[in-house]
């Protein structure tokens, strides 16, 4: 393909956010080397963040497009672009309030988050077995230093560390799955897969299950669900709030949308006995999750595994397949973006220069000394546990459709035992937040100053939810013409 | 429209009253009063201009209706309408709207705001439930009572809120995603059978299930409305939540939430799956007489005065259980009846409790009595509802259950004999109220204050609403006519 011939300059327009996001950080090290200040890093990241964002609907005027055999622009991957960059910019700007508390040097996170925020595009982009890798790998070795980034803080550390050995250590089963898989059919793309698959060009059968299986460890890694899910509780309590909200959103969508694209064009999800694999692994998550969770009295590890059992209803309406389930699962993810960014949100706009304001005692009636903030909470909260007039209930409602239409009984009503449990640890942390505090009792320390940045966030978040939850129309109109492109 | 101004001015009111309350408590208490008082002057203002001539002719009941697409994609709408017998269901909800705002005037002086709006939500939510259609709808207003239900009993409740506030939105909530499962299922046969996706209630009606499925989709329906209403074993969750709530609280719990349970079953359950509702007939008519006799037993056992109401509001409601599942019209009349006159007795009954609380601090039988001398008129009125509780003529409880007795005795002539034994049982349980906090001598040297004039207004209402129940219940019985009518044709027996 010639640089002059009109084909390239289409495939540039449509990978037009990707050449932003990565061309942002490299501008930010210019301009940090010249002189190091906060602010201009932070207002690069946002417009760059909000460039990126803008440049889907020029995109979207050149998708679908195969842009080389690695990655395919169609407007399944501009929306998750979307909700990816978007999610991005939320913990961006929750970030300025909270570095800001903290000594250190300020301005490599935002570069770390842009890093991040390609490999996550990038991962949702692709169709072949090597970019998702590449996006993967681009994605988790930025998340590793995003973990650590404290250096006076051990639990951030614990965290870094923590996630880079077990990342690593599940980045290198998926590449040993890849080989397999590829030493079988012969191909790393998607689309060829499953036609190698259907017209019985399958020399080893022997091959692909091992190679299939290491694949999705890796997967479920990534996802934390049960039983790969031991690191969680742990990177999430230990890591910086702005950078959880981070693991628990972006990383775990994109590595959805991969898998919901993964399975679809190569024809996996006809596969009985690969569904029923993740049939399992979606029962152990929603018990795994919110029994652990209710043993919890860290918030930070009660949000984690919490994430763990959402991941699990996911995988119900993942089960289901279809049109209904793949608009189920990215219904829900966007429901789950919105919540934990919220959620995490909180955390991180009470937390202090110390440490993270992840004890339960933290939010001690927080809602008579801050009524937004716990009004806020509480909403994601009933957001999670699928209450109405938020988006969660409208994200659950959605999933067990999905599970309905595919006569899934036996893990909707799973769904449903399992929720009503988790609505103990969610009820747990709005009655702390609602308690009074006993005439004369100690005043629990001075609540740091919420800062604008923060402020604004979260109210954009709270009308979202709420947006979301009354009218659900708008957004199901966009996800059904994204998810046309891969079912 | 109207309809949607019912729901629409409670919401509004409710964050209105919220944001008035840091600069005056007082606003808010009378925006709240003013937005209950409006939508029971709607509520009544619609009856009056619907039921003037009483003569209904066409196929439909209803008389009034909102019919908004909201979500098409699934086929939702958002479809309100009213008829007989949700008015007289939305008229008791703002009746015991006003009664409830009143009763917490000088209760709640903590977070008087966001009371206001727990309360006027909660209120919006109940109403929603017995306006809404459309099954989505329907089941978004069912879980729209919870959360604000969760906060009154969580926030201003007594000494074991936390716990009696968890165990009550546990039960509801579980009981809910069942019945979300349920309404899905029906979604899909309706779907799977016609090609449509809807929500519709009229247009789910006659959906054709297999045997199999119309038991357990019917069961799925069954349970989310036993477990308000409450039936036995499903009950675990009532004598906390209505003890540990504040009055405001528990009237609305034992007036209104209750009541959401029989509206259930007499809309949905019955009409929506007549064969199955028609098998499973037997079980729930003896559970629904083991609640009778149970509530009454358990009544007459307890200490505590809120507990001991709380515990005769399953015995009563057992009588609705066995009345919806005899389904001869002389038994639905006594079945709606009874929901009603049971709202405002038992509402009252809280009123009062709520009352002697705040004066005493104690809710225990055994540290009251010889109150009659110390507050005659507070007393009057105990003996009254105590009175209208234990089923005596004249009153609209007697109404209720009588008809209810006599139109199970045609279908099941054990059952209507059994339960009325629990009418027996009611006399010693109401007259303990009675002897115990009111009669005897005053060993504790009580000296209070009687019903102020704010609590004059709320008794004097709620004990005509209740005589003229009894006396000349014709007009509520002609109001719900034409609705009962049209649900006995729909469920075909």
């Amino acid at each position: 393909m010639s640089i002059l011939s009109p084909d390239f300059g289409l495939g540039l327009t449509a990978i037009l956010p990707l050449l932003i996001l990565g061309g942002a950080p490299v501008l930010e090290m210019i301009v940090v080397a010249v002189r190091r200040a906060h602010a201009p890093v932070f207002w690069i990241t946002v417009l760059s963040l909000l460039a990126a964002f803008g440049s889907l609907w020029i995109a979207a005027g050149a998708a679908p497009r195969e842009v080389t055999p690695l990655l395919e622009i169609d407007r399944y991957a501009l929306f998750y672009t979307g909700l990816i960059v978007a999610a991005a910019l939320a913990v961006t700007v929750l970030t300025y309030g909270y570095i800001e508390k903290h000594n250190v040097q300020r301005e490599e996170i935002y570069m770390l988050y842009l890093i991040a925020t390609l490999g996550a595009a990038v991962l949702v982009s692709s169709s072949h077995l090597i970019s998702f890798f590449l996006g993967l790998e681009v994605l988790s070795i930025a998340l590793y230093g995003l973990a650590a980034y404290l250096p006076a803080s051990e639990r951030s550390l614990e965290a870094g560390v923590k996630y880079l050995v077990l990342a690593a250590a599940s980045a290198a089963f998926m590449l040993f799955g890849i080989a397999l898989v590829y030493m079988d059919l012969g191909t790393m793309s998607f689309r060829e897969m499953a036609s190698a698959i259907t017209s019985g060009l399958n020399p080893h059968p022997v091959l692909m299950v091992p190679g299939i299986a290491l694949i999705i460890t890796g997967i479920g890694f990534k996802l934390a669900v049960a039983p790969f899910h031991l690191w969680t509780p742990d990177v999430y309590e230990g890591a910086p709030a702005p950078v959880t909200a981070y693991i628990a959103s972006v990383s775990k969508g994109a590595m959805f949308g991969l898998l919901l694209r993964y399975f679809y064009v190569s024809g996996a999800a006809d596969y009985r006995p690969l569904m029923l694999v993740f049939e399992i692994i979606a029962i152990a998550s929603m018990f795994a999750g919110n029994l652990l969770a209710l043993m919890q009295n860290n918030v930070k590890r009660i949000l984690a595994y919490s994430s763990i059992a959402h991941l699990g209803y996911i995988l119900v309406a993942f089960e289901a397949g279809g049109v209904a389930g793949a608009g189920a699962v990215t219904f829900y993810l966007v429901a789950y973006f919105i919540t934990t960014l919220g959620a995490f949100g909180v955390v991180t706009v009470l937390s202090t220069g110390e440490r993270d304001a992840d004890r339960l005692e933290d939010y001690r009636a927080l809602f008579w000394r801050r009524p937004g903030l716990a009004a806020i909470f509480t909403a994601m909260l009933l957001s999670l546990a699928g209450i109405p007039v938020t988006a969660g209930f409208i994200g659950k409602f959605y999933v067990v459709a999905a599970g309905a239409s595919a006569t899934l009984w036996a893990l909707i009503i799973i769904l449903v035992v399992t929720s009503a449990i988790g609505l103990f640890y969610y009820l747990r942390v709005v009655f702390t937040m609602f308690e009074h505090l006993p005439e004369g009792a100690e005043l629990p320390p001075r609540l740091p100053a919420l800062a604008a940045s923060g402020a604004v966030t979260l109210a954009i978040l709270a009308a979202l939810l709420v947006w979301v939850g009354i009218f659900p129309g708008p957004l199901l109109a966009v996800i059904r013409s994204a998810i046309a492109a891969i079912v | 429209m109207i309809l949607v101004w019912l729901i629409g001015i409670l919401l509004v009111a409710g964050v209105l009253a919220w944001a008035v309350a840091p600069v005056s408590t007082r606003a808010a208490r009378w925006v709240s009063l003013i937005a209950a008082g409006t939508d029971f002057g709607l509520s009544v203002y619609l009856w009056i201009d619907n039921f003037r001539g009483l003569n209904y002719a066409g196929n439909t009941a209803w008389f009034a209706q909102v019919d908004w697409a909201w979500v098409p994609e699934f086929g939702i709408h958002f479809h309100l309408a009213m008829d007989g017998l949700s008015l007289l269901l939305v008229t008791l909800a703002s009746f015991l709207g006003v009664v409830s705002v009143l009763a917490s005037w000088r209760e709640i002086r903590q977070a008087v705001g966001f009371f206001h709006l727990n309360l006027m939500w909660v209120l919006a939510g109940i109403i929603g439930v017995f306006l809404s259609i459309d099954l989505f709808l329907f089941y978004f207003a069912w879980e729209l009572m919870l959360v604000p239900m969760y906060f009154l009993i969580a926030i201003w409740g007594h000494e074991r809120r936390v716990y009696a506030a968890v165990k009550f939105f546990i039960f509801t909530q579980l009981s809910g995603l069942l019945m979300l499962i349920a309404i899905l299922a029906l979604y899909f046969f309706h779907h799977a059978a016609t090609g449509v996706y809807t929500f519709e209630y009229e247009q789910l009606l006659g959906t054709p299930l297999g045997r199999a499925a119309e038991m357990g989709i019917m069961l799925g329906f069954f349970i989310a409305f036993a477990v308000k209403l409450p039936m036995v074993p499903l009950h675990p969750w009532l004598p906390d939540a209505h003890t540990e709530a504040p009055t405001a609280g528990s009237v609305i719990l034992a007036g209104l939430l209750l009541k959401t349970g029989g509206y259930g079953l007499l809309r949905f359950v019955v009409p929506l799956f007549p064969g199955a509702a028609r098998e499973f007939a037997p079980a729930a008519m003896v559970l629904g007489v083991i609640g009778i006799i149970y509530g009454a037993l358990l009544a007459f056992g307890q200490t505590d005065l809120k507990r001991l109401v709380a515990y005769t509001s399953i015995s009563h409601m057992g009588f609705v259980l066995i009345g919806v599942f005899a389904w001869n019209t002389l038994a639905l009349q006594g079945a709606i009846v009874t929901m009603l006159a049971h709202g405002i007795s038992t509402g009252a009954l809280f009123v009062i409790a709520g009352a002697l609380q705040e004066r005493m601090h104690t809710r225990e039988l055994a540290e009251m009595g010889g109150l009659w001398d110390v507050i005659p008129r507070m007393s009057g009125a105990g003996l009254f509802f105590a009175l209208g509780s234990l089923g005596l003529p004249g009153l609209g409880d007697f109404v209720g259950e009588f008809l209810v007795l006599l139109g199970v005795w045609r279908v099941w002539p054990a059952i209507a004999a059994t339960a009325a034994v629990g009418v027996l049982a009611a006399t010693f349980y109401a007259l303990k109220i009675v002897q115990d906090a009111f009669q005897g001598p005053n060993i504790r040297h009580w000296s209070l204050q009687d019903l102020t004039g704010r609590e004059w207004a709320i008794m004097g209402s709620m004990i005509m609403a209740l005589i003229w129940l009894g006396l000349y219940p014709q007009p509520v019985l002609s109001t719900f006519a034409p609705a009962m009518r049209m649900l006995q044709v729909l469920a075909g027996f």
